[in-house]
């Protein structure tokens, strides 16, 4: 089994969101940068497919040299190599054109990617990428098991679940319960400074679209607490201010 | 300026989401055709010219009763050649997006999901999107003459214009290699309101010390019309479902109001909720980080607070 797998270099959940240079830039001040948790599942049951069939996890990131920390991290969890493709990830366009160009020599039995990044939230980077190998796609997976040429998923839909099949090779992008996280251990975070991290430069392609700024919410107004004892005062609120019920 | 409006269809019904896909369309200052797949009345489609549609299509092939995304965007590509629309405007959902990626690249459009607001076409074309799970927000200039707009609940209000639209069929063949993802069974709860489009949601977390105690949760949620929701570790145990699951790994809610009840607002929780318009936070710690996230709050013990609640929500209903 040939797996690519897409991590991305995200800020850690707990992050606070600032910008800079004229809310153009994203604030990393302090910032610890992770896995993309979504990755990280999909990660997790590609080290666990790998464990029951056989075969090699390829981690793949499109991103500046300061991604390589978390991508050796990705070797640590148990990817054998990984490749990063040297460009700011700007646009999910872009990012698909760079993915596709590494994946359609790779002879890759499956591409697995998280369901979403938590940065742009676009969701869109696995379907672009099964459209441009022309492979099937399918997203957000919740279980996913192979056996010989064919695959079972479970995919999330509103209110409650789909059952698939197909054949491989296909891209999936994963959500839980599909793995649980793994920790690196000592041997892993030692082999992965030795395994291959290969650099490649970006193919041309043009961005969907461009930033022209970021922004933050309005902060909300303050909080009004309400006796527990006077439950009527909170529907009325609800009612009359709020007007929300 | 020629639209194309994607709308699901769900239990018979155009869904709301879908709706405010064409008022968005609508909003957009163009002709709008809507284009709805599978079985559906056509009452319910020529119904959408209330809503802004000068034309609906039905592509009424039964085989597009599976909702397999492949071949909807082929469908819509279709669609768009018929229609002369460079631009598609579709709902973000666990449909949607998939169909927004794949006819994004046939197209070789421009793609924008989570989108907040109308467009800015006064220099270019610019849109405004939710990004960091709701933390944050970038507005970003679509390049391409051809556009793909996936719309965040609430990104357009609901209008009726007392319009009406005149319902076409869609003949289109459909391709066989559309169909290589087989979908073997279809497990969804039915006649619930469902989580990521619900105006009203109740909430409960670890708080509520098990899945025996739900009852209370359902009954709130009943007296509103509500949808129900969980934080993480409450479907990690499986005491509720996952689709249930609020927050940055789960579902990500925009209702009216959303009531947390035995939730610690942790802040992988808040940015499922954060574009609430009103939160009721009711939890027995007066230091739980939701209270500062709130809009009003009860420090109180769920189990006390819960049924008096319900009890007044139902006298004011009645
Ligand atoms: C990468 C990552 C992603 C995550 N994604 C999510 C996510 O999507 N969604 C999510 O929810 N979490 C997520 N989490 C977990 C999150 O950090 C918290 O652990 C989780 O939200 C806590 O759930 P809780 O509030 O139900 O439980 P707790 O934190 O245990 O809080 C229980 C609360 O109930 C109150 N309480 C107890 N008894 C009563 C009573 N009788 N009446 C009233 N109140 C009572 C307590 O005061 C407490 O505030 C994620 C974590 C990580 C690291
Ligand atoms: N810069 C990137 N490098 C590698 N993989 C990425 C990158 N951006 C997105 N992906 C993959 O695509 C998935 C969906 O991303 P998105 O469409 O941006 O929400 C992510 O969970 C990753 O698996």
């Amino acid at each position: 089994m040939k797996i690519l797998v897409c991590i991305t270099h995200v800020p850690d959940t707990t992050s606070k969101i600032a910008f800079t240079d004229g809310d153009t830039k994203f604030d990393a001040t302090g910032v610890q940068f992770i896995i993309g948790p979504y990755d990280d599942y999909a990660l997790a049951r590609a080290v666990e497919l790998k464990e029951q069939l056989g075969g090699t996890i390829t981690a793949l990131n499109v991103g500046g040299v300061e991604s390589e920390p978390t991508i050796r991290k990705a070797l640590a969890i148990g990817a054998d190599d990984a490749v990063r493709v040297n460009a700011e990830p700007t646009d999910s366009l872009f990012v698909a054109h760079q993915i596709a160009n590494v994946a359609k020599d790779g002879a890759y039995d499956m591409i697995l990617m998280g369901r979403e990044s938590i940065d742009f939230n676009g969701g869109m980077v696995h379907g672009m990428v099964g459209e441009l190998l022309g492979i099937p796609s399918v997203s957000p997976v919740m279980t996913l098991d192979v056996e010989g040429t064919k695959a079972k998923m479970t995919r999330e839909i509103e209110g409650g679940k789909e059952s698939i099949e197909l054949d491989l090779p296909f891209v999936a992008g994963c959500q839980e319960p599909i793995a649980e996280w793994k920790i690196p251990n000592m041997r892993g975070i030692m082999s992965a400074r030795t395994k291959p991290l290969n650099v490649v430069e970006p193919v041309e392609a043009v961005e969907g679209a461009t930033l022209a700024k970021y922004e933050l919410p309005a902060a909300k107004g303050g909080i009004k607490m309400i006796d527990a004892n006077n439950v009527q005062e909170l529907v009325d609120l609800l009612k009359n201010e709020a007007k929300v019920i | 300026m020629s639209i194309l409006v994607f709308v699901e269809i769900a239990e018979g019904k155009v869904k709301k989401t879908s709706l405010e896909a064409v008022a968005y369309a609508n909003g957009m200052g163009g002709d709008v055709t809507a284009i709805a797949m599978g079985d559906i009345d056509s009452s319910e489609l020529s119904n959408l010219g209330n809503y802004g549609a000068s034309k609906v299509l039905h592509a009424n092939n039964t085989q597009l009763n599976e909702r397999v995304s492949a071949a909807y965007a082929s469908v819509l590509i279709s669609a768009m050649g018929h229609t002369g629309a460079n631009t598609l405007v579709l709902a973000n959902s666990s449909l949607g997006g998939p169909v927004s990626a794949k006819v994004a690249i046939k197209k070789d459009a421009s793609l924008v999901s989570n989108v907040v607001e109308l467009p800015d076409t006064s220099a270019g074309f610019t849109v405004k999107r939710s990004i960091y799970t709701g933390k944050a927000f970038a507005t970003v200039s679509m390049n391409k003459d051809n556009k793909v707009i996936a719309i965040k609940k609430n990104a357009a209000e609901v209008k009726e214009t007392g319009g009406t639209a005149s319902v076409e069929v869609f003949d289109v063949a459909l391709n066989d290699a559309d169909f290589k993802v087989k979908i073997t069974a279809t497990d969804k709860t039915t006649g619930v309101i469902l989580l990521p489009e619900a105006e009203l949601v109740v909430s409960g977390g670890r708080g509520l010390k098990g899945p025996e105690n739900w009852g209370m949760i359902e009954d709130l949620a009943k007296a509103l019309g509500a949808a129900t929701g969980c934080s993480k570790p409450v479907s990690d145990m499986d005491w509720r479902p996952h689709h249930e699951h609020v927050g940055q790994t789960g579902v990500k809610v925009s209702p009216n109001l959303y009531i947390a009840v035995g939730i610690s607002g942790a802040i992988q929780h808040l940015a499922g909720v954060n574009s609430s318009k009103y939160i009721v936070v009711i939890n027995k710690d007066e230091e739980a980080p939701f209270f500062k996230a709130a809009d009003y709050g009860i420090v109180g013990d769920a189990f006390e607070v819960l049924p008096k609640l319900t009890e007044a929500i139902k006298a004011a209903n009645s």
